[in-house]
């Protein structure tokens, strides 16, 4: 309560809510309106406050969003994919040669091709900027996208010409017994 | 006299819109740390995910904590 000039006050008389939406006293108002007389203005502070209560409510959704992305990056590294796939004969390629395979199984993509007598590089085949299937350009010591004319490394898989912006995930090949097996995926740095 | 102590609703309404600007800014903020975490992790970049975790944290009791003040104005 508080004293004012016309006497004691409480806060709703002090708030000076509940104003008619014509501006009349509420006596010349419709019965249905004195009836129930609605405060717009404690109206709208109700909605204003309601409204915070659920964008904070939302700011607690994106930090379960974090956490998802924490707990996925938490999972994923001890899910280690199978180990020794095997995924080409040395024979089966000639130097420059290339073959697409899938590892894990059910992967997207992979490419693998052979750059020396001993040595075999692969990549996923799905180019890091629109996802287009990557070639061998072999004489070049590339890959390339033709979709937008991207360019990859063929030793390390980087980027070197055109949009990509991100290296290509690798494969980890290793060679045993005249047979190429395919043992882990490097994810693609920037 | 009595003295009251309660704000009226005049003084209280910018208090609330103040509050709403700093709860939708600290929200954008949480909605661009979510969105670049994404896009990192899924670029390979696992390193931002923890501070980005814990930032987001942070921001959600900054809210709560304007949030809180917000309910003790009635």
């Amino acid at each position: 309560m508080i004293q004012s000039p016309r006497g004691v006050e409480g806060p709703r008389d002090l708030d000076r809510g509940t104003v008619p939406p014509d501006g009349r006293p509420l006596a010349d108002q419709p019965k249905w309106r004195r009836d129930f007389p609605i405060d717009w203005a404690e109206d709208e502070y109700v909605s204003r406050r309601d409204l915070v209560k659920f964008i904070v409510l939302t700011s607690a959704a994106l930090v379960v969003g974090q956490f998802w992305i924490l707990f996925t990056s938490v999972f994923s590294r001890r899910l280690a994919p199978p180990i020794g796939e095997p995924i080409a004969r040395v024979d089966e390629l000639s130097i420059g040669g290339a073959k697409t395979f899938t590892y894990p199984g059910g992967s997207t993509p992979r490419l693998l091709v052979r750059t020396s007598a001993t040595a075999f590089v692969a990549y996923d085949q799905q180019c890091t900027h629109l996802l287009c299937p990557v070639v061998p350009a072999f004489e070049l010591g590339r890959l390339h996208c033709p979709c937008h004319n991207g360019w990859f490394d063929l030793e390390t898989g980087r980027p070197l010409a055109g949009p990509p912006q991100r290296a290509l995930p690798r494969v980890l090949v290793e060679v045993r017994d005249d047979t190429v097996y395919a043992t882990g995926v490097e994810e693609s740095a920037t | 006299m009595t003295r009251r102590l309660r704000m009226v609703r005049a003084q209280r309404m910018p208090i609330v819109n103040a509050m709403l600007a700093f709860v939708v800014l600290i929200v954008i903020l949480q909605l661009w740390l979510l969105s670049a975490t994404m896009n990192a992790y899924l670029g390979g970049d696992a390193s931002t995910v923890v501070p980005a975790a814990l930032g987001s944290l942070a921001c959600l009791g900054l809210n709560a904590g304007l949030l809180w003040y917000l309910v003790g104005l009635d």
